[in-house]
C-alpha cells in the first residue's frame, strides 16, 4: 500500500481559459477518489484554501504571455516536485500565440482603446519552453479521462499510457468510417496527436487539431488530400493556425502556406 | 455436388435459420457512407441496391440499379475484427493481503456466421489463422472466437479499381474451404446460386428445402468471377516479388513515398491481415487492482518500435519499408504464405492515395540495389 501521507497536489495556471482546470472538477465520478487519494493544497479554481509549498504535483494550465508569468512560473518549478503542463496553452503556446507570427502593438491597437495599459511579451510560449516539464498532457481542452490517467499514473508510480499516435489510429479501431475518404471531408486527424477519443469523426466532422501535432505529424504529406478536397493554400494554413498554431510541426505548415502578410488567422 | 438455387425473397429466411441455430450473423451492412461488416438480424440490414466507387484515397457508396445485395466490394471494415478484436482486456490482477490475484479475462463463446465473404475474405483469415493460431504464436483468444464459425462465401461479381486479387490468386472466386457459396444473378428473377461445400452447409440447404439450380443458372454463375476478373486492372507480379524486394531494400523510391506517407496508420488498421498490437497496463487509482489491456497497434507508430532509447525504425522511411517488405517479402518466411491478399483496401483508404502496388512495382523491377541518398 501506498504510504498514508496524501501528496499535495497544487493547480497554478497562466494564460489560459481555464477550460482545462475545469476538467478536473469536471470529473464528477472519479472527482471524490481524486479528492481522498491527494491533498488539494492550491487549486483557487476550487477551493480559497491554501497549504504552503513544496508540493509532489503540481498542474500548470496556460501559457507564458507576460514577463511576471515567466517570473511566476520559475518560483512554481521551484516548490514542485513534479510538474505537469495540461492543455495546448501549457504544452503549445495556445490560441493566444497567434501572436507569434503577428504584430503585437498592432493588435494591441485595434482591440484594446488604451493599449498603453497593457504589459504583454511578444510572444506566448509553452512552458517547456521557460523550465523543465515532466509531462505535456495535451488537448484544447485535455479530455478528462487522460487528465484522470495522468494523476492516476503519477499516484501509483508508473508511467502515464498517453499514445502520441495518431487520431486515425483511434478512429480504425472504433470503427468509425473515415470521413475524408468516404465523405470528402478535409480531417487533421492524419496529423493529429490522439486523445479526443477520435471526437469528431464520430460525428462525421473532421478534426480540428486541438491535440496539436501526432509524433510522426507530416503536414506537407496531407497538402495534397485537402487541395483535392478543395481547400486553397490560404484555407489549409488557417487550419493549422488555431489552438496549436505555434507547436513547432504546425508552424512551419502554417508559415509556408499563409498568405505573406500577417499572420494566418 | 450439387448445387442449389435461393430465391432473393428467400435470403432472409437463410439468415432467420442461422440465427435459430444460435449464430450471430455478421455481414455487410450501409454504416455512415461505407458498407461495413457488423452484426445482421435480417436481410433488411444488407446493402440491397448499393455498390462502390473507390480508387487511391477515395470511396463513396452508390446506388445501383439491379438491386444486388452483394453488389460492392472491400470496404473499410474486415473479419479481423470479429476474431481480432481492436480492445480488450486480458486479465485483471487483485491485491489480497500479501499476494496477488490475477483473473483472466474469459472469451465469451459465440458462434458466428459470416455472410458475404469474398475471397480476400476467406485468404485473409487463412493468412490470420497461420499467424495467429500457428503453433509458434498462438492466441488463445483469437483461437476461441474463431473456433465455431460458419462461412458463407460470395463469389465476387463487382470487384473495385483497387482490388487485385485475381493476381494474387485469391479471387474473384472464393476459394474453399467455405460451408455455402453464394452467387448472385440478377438478371430475369433475383436469385443465388448455392454451392455446400461442408455438411453444415448441406443441412442448411435441406432445412430450407432448396430446388436444385437449372444448368444454365450453373454456367451463367460460374461465368460471374470469370467476368470480374476480366475487369480488374490492377496487378501485382506476386511471382519472385518478396525476393526482389529483399534485394532492394536501399532503393531510394522509399525515401521518395516517405515524403508522400503521412505515417497515420490507416493502411495498417484496414488490412484484414495486419496483427499488430500493443500491451498496457492500468492501475485503479487507489492501487488496489490493475488491469492489462491489448489494443491494435500499428509499425507506423513510432510508440510502437521504441525500445530504451528511442523507435527501432525512427523514420517514415523505415516504417513504410517495414510494413510494405513485411507484407510482401518477410511474410513468406516467417508464415509460408504473403502477407497480401489483394484486396485494395490500404490503397483506397490510405487518404493521400498511396498504392502498395505502385510502389511494390517500382522497388522491385530496380535490377540491382540502388543506394539511398
Ligand atoms: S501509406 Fe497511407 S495510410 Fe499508410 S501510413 Fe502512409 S499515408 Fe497513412
Ligand atoms: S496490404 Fe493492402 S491490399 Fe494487401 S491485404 Fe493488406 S490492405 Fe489488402
Amino acid at each position: 500500500m501506498r504510504t498514508p501521507k496524501k501528496p499535495k497536489l497544487a493547480v497554478f495556471k497562466l494564460a489560459s481559459c481555464d477550460g482545462c482546470q475545469l476538467s478536473l472538477l469536471d470529473c464528477e465520478d472519479e472527482l471524490l477518489a481524486v479528492a481522498g487519494a491527494v491533498e488539494i493544497a492550491y487549486f483557487l479554481e476550487a477551493s480559497s484554501r491554501i497549504v504552503k509549498a513544496p508540493y509532489d504535483l503540481t498542474l500548470v494550465e496556460g501559457s507564458i504571455t507576460t514577463a511576471h508569468d515567466a517570473e511566476r512560473l520559475q518560483q512554481i518549478r521551484k516548490m514542485s516536485k513534479k510538474l505537469i503542463t495540461i492543455g495546448a496553452c501549457a504544452t503549445a503556446g495556445g490560441i493566444q500565440a497567434l501572436r507569434n507570427f503577428a504584430d503585437v502593438a498592432e493588435y494591441a491597437r485595434v482591440v484594446y482603446a488604451r493599449p498603453e495599459y497593457l504589459s504583454t511579451l511578444a510572444t506566448s510560449t509553452a512552458v517547456a519552453a521557460h523550465v523543465p516539464v515532466d509531462f505535456e498532457l495535451r488537448g484544447c481542452p485535455v479530455s478528462k479521462a487522460q487528465l484522470l490517467e495522468v494523476l492516476n499514473a503519477f499516484l501509483n508510480g508508473r508511467p502515464p499510457r498517453i499514445g502520441s499516435h495518431s487520431v486515425c489510429l483511434d478512429c480504425k479501431r472504433k470503427g468509425t468510417v473515415c470521413v475524408m475518404v468516404a465523405h470528402g471531408t478535409p480531417c487533421l486527424g492524419p496529423v493529429t496527436h490522439s486523445g479526443c477519443d477520435a471526437l469528431c469523426p464520430s460525428y462525421t466532422r473532421g478534426c480540428f487539431g486541438c491535440f496539436g501535432p501526432s509524433a510522426s505529424a507530416h503536414p506537407s504529406a496531407l497538402r495534397p488530400a485537402l487541395t483535392r478536397l478543395g481547400k486553397t493554400d490560404a484555407e489549409v494554413a488557417r487550419l493549422y493556425a488555431t489552438f496549436n498554431a505555434a507547436a513547432p510541426t504546425f508552424a512551419a505548415e502554417h508559415q509556408a502556406l499563409a498568405p505573406k502578410k500577417g499572420p494566418a488567422a | 455436388m450439387d448445387i442449389w438455387s435461393l430465391p432473393r425473397s428467400r435470403l432472409g429466411e437463410l439468415i432467420a435459420l442461422l440465427r435459430a441455430r444460435g449464430y450471430d450473423v455478421v455481414g455487410p451492412t450501409p454504416r455512415d457512407g461505407a458498407i461495413v461488416y457488423d452484426s445482421i438480424e435480417s436481410d433488411a440490414e444488407l446493402p440491397v441496391g448499393l455498390g462502390d466507387e473507390q480508387s487511391p484515397g477515395q470511396y463513396r457508396v452508390v446506388p445501383r440499379d439491379d438491386g444486388a445485395v452483394f453488389g460492392f466490394a472491400a470496404g473499410p471494415g474486415s473479419f479481423k475484427r470479429a476474431f481480432h478484436v481492436p480492445e480488450e482486456r486480458l486479465y485483471r490482477v487483485q491485491r489480497e493481503g500479501k499476494t496477488l490475484r490475477f483473473v483472466p479475462e474469459p472469451v465469451a463463446p459465440r458462434k458466428v456466421a459470416l455472410l458475404g465473404a469474398r475471397g480476400c475474405d476467406l485468404s485473409a483469415l487463412r493468412v490470420l489463422d497461420r499467424v495467429l493460431e500457428g503453433d509458434r504464436y498462438r492466441d488463445e483468444r483469437y483461437a476461441a472466437r474463431r473456433s465455431e464459425v460458419l462461412l458463407i462465401a460470395v463469389h465476387c461479381g463487382s470487384p473495385s479499381s483497387t482490388c487485385f486479387c485475381s493476381s494474387m490468386g485469391t479471387g474473384p472466386r472464393a476459394g474453399g474451404p467455405w460451408d455455402l457459396a453464394l452467387t448472385e444473378l440478377t438478371s430475369g428473377e433475383h436469385r443465388f446460386v448455392v454451392e455446400t461445400g461442408s455438411p453444415i452447409g448441406l443441412a442448411l440447404v435441406r432445412e430450407l428445402g432448396l430446388l436444385t439450380a437449372s444448368t444454365l443458372d450453373k454456367i451463367h454463375a460460374a461465368k460471374v468471377p470469370v467476368v470480374a476478373a476480366q475487369r480488374i486492372t490492377r496487378r501485382l507480379e506476386a511471382d519472385g516479388l518478396g525476393a526482389r524486394l529483399a534485394k532492394n531494400l536501399d532503393h531510394p523510391r522509399f525515401a521518395q513515398v516517405a515524403e508522400r506517407c503521412l505515417a497515420c496508420a490507416n493502411c495498417t488498421q484496414v488490412c484484414p491481415t495486419c496483427f499488430c498490437t500493443t500491451i498496457e497496463d492500468f492501475t485503479d487509482l487507489d492501487g488496489a487492482g490493475a488491469e492489462r489491456r491489448r489494443r491494435w497497434d500499428s509499425c507506423f507508430n513510432p510508440e510502437f518500435s521504441y525500445i530504451h532509447g528511442g523507435p527501432v525504425r525512427p523514420s517514415t522511411r523505415a516504417r513504410y519499408r517495414q510494413w510494405m517488405t513485411h507484407k510482401l517479402s518477410s511474410w513468406h518466411e516467417q508464415f509460408g504464405s504473403s502477407g497480401c491478399v489483394g484486396c485494395g483496401r490500404c490503397i483506397t483508404w490510405c487518404p493521400v492515395g498511396i498504392d502498395i502496388t505502385e510502389e511494390a512495382r517500382a522497388i522491385a523491377s530496380a535490377g540491382t540495389s540502388e543506394k539511398a541518398t
